[in-house]
C-alpha cells in the first residue's frame, strides 16, 4: 500500500490537492478553446481524480529502482516508459469521457495539452516519490544508529579497563596472591553484573550502586593510593528503578579523565539522595587543567544524556560544572518505584 | 651513552615508565629475571620520565601511553632519538602511530615473559646497529609529527629545556620563528627553543589559526594587529605587542586569503 493511505489526514490533503488540480485542469481545457465550460468541468473532474491515483503508482516503481543502485539509463527508460503509458491512459480516458459527455471533438482537440500536462505531472510525481524515499531512509538510518549505540553501550565493558585489570592480576599473582585472588573475584563480580544488563530496561538504583562499587574497588587496586573514594548514598534511593549504567559511565569518566591525569591522584565523591520524588546524584573529581582535552570524553556522557532523555524526557537532566580544578557531574531524574 | 652501538656482552640499561605501580612492578619482575638487563629508573608520569631519561641516559625505555602530565608520544618527542622505545599499553589503537615514530616494539597488556624477551631481542638488534648517520630524521619531534593523524590538530607544544619540560598551549602561542633545525616559540613574552623544523610544526597546527607569513615565521592570526608597508614592495606584520615580523610575497597572499575569509 502507498503510505498516503496509512493516514486519513494525508489522503484528505491529497484529494483536496486533486480537487484544486481539477479546477486548474478545467481552466486549461476551457482555455484551449474547443470545449464549453460545462464540458470542460465534466471532463476535468473525473480526469483529475483518475490521474491523482495514477500519480501514486511511481511509489512502487521508485522502490524497485533505487537511485544510485540502479543504472541511470535504466531508471530513465523505465520511468519514461511508464510516464508515456500513464499519459496514454489519461488521453484515452479523456476520449471516452468526451463520448459519454457528448464532446468527442473537443476532447480530441485537447489531446496535446493533456499529453503535456500528463507527462509533467507524472515526472513531478516520480521526483517527489524519490524525495519521500530518501527522507524515509535517512529517518530509518538515524533510528537504527541510535538503537545500535544504545545496545552497544548497555552491553559495554570498556576493553581497556578489562586488560588493565588483567595486567594488575598478572602483577599480583606472584607478589601478593591473596590480593590477586581478590581482584579476580571483584572483576568477575563486575563482569557478571554488567553482562546481564544488555537485556534489562531498568535496574534498581541499589544494583547500579553495587556495580559502581565493584568497579571502583578494582580501580583502587590498580591506582593504589592515587584513587580515594567517598560514597554517600541515601538508603531511600535504593528502590528507584532506573535505566542501567547511568552512574557507572560518569564514575569511569571521573577515573579516566580525572584521577588518571593527576600525578598524585585525588578523590572521587559520589553522592545520591532522594528529594521530592527526584533522584539527585552528583559525581565530583579533581583533574589536571593542563591536560589536553580528552577527545572521546563526550561519548559516554552523551549516551547517558540520550538515555535519560529517552526514558524521562525533560523530567531528567544532566549538567556539568567545572570550578577550581573540580569536575562535577550532576544528574537529576524521577524516582520510579515498583513495577 | 645511548648513541654508541651496544655490544652483545653489555648490560641493557632500561627505564620503566608507567603510572600504575602494579604495572611497573610486573615489568620489573620480568626484567630482573634477565641477567643482561639493569633497571636504571622507574617513573610514574611524563615529566619524571623526561627528567630521568635525560639524566640516566638509558638504552631502552618501556613507555606507557596514557599518563599524567605528558602522554607517551609527547615523552618520545622530547627524548634523545638514540634511545630505543618499547610502548607498553592496554590500547591497541596506537600501534600504527608507534611504529611510525620508530618504536622498537608495542606490547599489549597483559603480556607474558616470552613476548617481552622477543621485544628485548629486537631492542638489542636495533641498538647494536647503533645510529648510522642519517638514519633518523632531524628529531623525534619530526617523527611524532609524521605519526600524528592528520585530522588531529595539536593542542599544545611540549618543549624540553635540559631536564625540565614546558607545555605551551597552542592557544597561547603568539608566533614561531625558524632557527636552523630549531624553532623558537614565542608565547606570553617567553621564548622556548625546540628541535623541530618550522614546516613540521606548521603541518600540525590548525591552518585556520596559524599562517606562514614568511619562510622563517609562523604567526597566530589573532595576534596580528595590522599589516604595514615596509619598503616599496615589502610588508611587515605588527603584532598586538608591537613586534614587527617580515612578510614574504607568498606569505602576504596567504594572509590576504585568510583575512578575506574571516571578513
Amino acid at each position: 500500500m502507498h503510505p498516503i493511505f496509512s493516514r486519513r489526514a494525508w489522503l484528505v490533503t491529497y484529494l483536496t490537492a486533486a480537487g484544486v488540480g481539477a479546477a486548474l485542469l478545467a481552466l486549461l481545457l476551457r482555455a484551449a478553446g474547443a470545449l464549453s465550460w460545462p464540458a470542460a468541468v465534466e471532463l476535468a473532474g473525473p480526469l483529475a481524480l483518475l490521474y491523482a491515483f495514477v500519480c501514486l503508482t511511481p511509489w512502487y516503481l521508485c522502490r524497485m529502482l533505487p537511485l544510485g543502485a540502479t543504472h541511470p539509463a535504466k531508471v530513465a527508460v523505465e520511468h519514461l516508459g511508464s510516464a508515456v503509458l500513464a499519459t496514454g491512459l489519461w488521453v484515452v480516458a479523456a476520449q471516452l469521457l468526451g463520448r459519454i459527455f457528448d464532446a468527442s471533438a473537443g476532447a480530441q482537440a485537447v489531446t496535446p495539452y493533456l499529453s503535456a500536462v500528463g507527462l509533467l505531472l507524472y515526472s513531478l510525481s516520480v521526483a517527489l516519490h524519490y524525495m519521500l524515499l530518501a527522507m524515509r531512509a535517512s529517518r530509518e538510518a538515524a533510528i537504527q544508529a541510535r538503537d545500535a549505540e544504545l545496545r552497544a553501550l548497555k552491553a559495554q565493558v570498556n576493553p581497556h579497563f578489562l586488560f588493565n585489570s588483567l595486567n594488575s592480576i598478572a602483577a599480583l599473582a606472584v607478589k601478593d596472591p591473596p590480593q590477586a585472588r581478590q581482584m579476580c573475584i571483584l572483576l568477575s563480580d563486575f563482569l557478571r553484573r554488567t553482562l546481564g544488563l544488555g537485556e534489562k530496561a531498568s535496574i534498581s538504583w541499589e544494583e547500579e550502586i553495587q556495580l559502581v562499587g565493584a568497579y571502583l574497588d578494582i580501580e583502587r587496586i590498580r591506582f593504589g593510593a592515587r584513587l580515594q573514594v567517598e560514597m554517600q548514598i541515601d538508603g531511600a534511593c535504593g528502590q528507584c528503578q532506573v535505566p542501567p549504567l547511568l552512574l557507572q559511565p560518569l564514575v569511569e569518566n571521573a577515573v579516566k579523565h580525572g584521577i588518571a591525569t593527576m600525578v598524585d591522584g585525588g578523590t572521587i565523591r559520589v553522592n545520591s539522595r532522594l528529594e521530592e520524588g527526584l533522584l539527585q546524584v552528583f559525581v565530583e573529581n579533581g583533574y589536571d587543567a593542563e591536560a589536553p582535552a580528552p577527545r572521546r570524553q563526550g561519548l559516554g556522557l552523551r549516551n547517558v544524556r540520550n538515555r535519560l532523555e529517552t526514558s524521562f524526557g525533560s523530567a531528567a537532566r544532566l549538567t556539568i560544572h567545572t570550578e577550581d580544578n573540580v569536575y562535577r557531574t550532576e544528574m537529576i531524574l524521577p524516582c520510579q518505584t515498583g513495577r | 651513552m645511548p648513541n654508541g652501538a651496544l655490544k652483545p656482552s653489555e648490560k641493557l640499561r632500561v627505564a620503566i615508565v608507567d603510572d600504575e605501580p602494579l604495572a611497573r612492578q610486573l615489568l620489573r619482575e620480568y626484567l630482573d629475571a634477565d641477567g643482561r638487563v639493569e633497571v636504571a629508573a622507574e617513573c610514574a608520569n611524563g615529566f619524571e620520565a623526561v627528567k630521568a631519561i635525560t639524566e640516566h641516559q638509558p638504552d631502552l625505555v618501556f613507555l606507557d601511553i596514557q599518563m599524567p602530565k605528558l602522554d607517551g608520544f609527547e615523552v618520545l618527542e622530547l627524548i634523545d632519538p638514540g634511545v630505543a622505545v618499547i610502548f607498553v599499553t592496554a590500547y591497541d589503537q596506537y600501534a600504527m602511530r608507534a611504529f611510525e615514530a620508530r618504536a622498537v616494539d608495542y606490547l599489549l597488556k597483559p603480556f607474558g615473559e616470552e613476548r617481552l624477551w622477543k621485544a628485548l631481542d629486537r631492542a638489542r638488534e636495533r641498538l647494536a646497529e647503533g645510529q648510522p648517520a642519517g638514519a633518523f630524521p632531524a628529531s623525534r619531534a619530526e617523527l611524532a609529527a609524521a605519526a600524528r593523524p592528520p585530522d588531529q590538530r595539536l593542542e599544545r607544544v611540549v618543549v624540553r629545556d635540559g631536564a625540565k619540560v614546558h607545555i605551551v598551549p597552542v592557544a597561547k602561542l603568539d608566533y614561531v620563528e625558524a632557527q636552523d633545525d630549531y624553532v623558537c616559540l614565542h608565547s606570553e613574552k617567553k621564548r622556548y627553543l625546540k628541535q623541530q623544523t618550522i614546516s613540521a610544526l606548521e603541518s600540525q597546527l590548525d591552518p585556520r589559526h596559524f599562517v606562514r607569513i614568511h619562510r622563517s615565521y609562523l604567526v597566530r592570526l589573532e595576534t596580528i594587529a595590522r599589516i604595514e608597508p615596509y619598503s616599496k614592495d615589502s610588508r611587515v606584520v605588527v603584532l598586538t605587542d608591537g613586534t614587527q615580523l617580515p612578510v614574504s610575497r607568498a606569505g602576504h597572499a596567504r594572509l590576504k586569503e585568510l583575512l578575506g575569509e574571516a571578513g
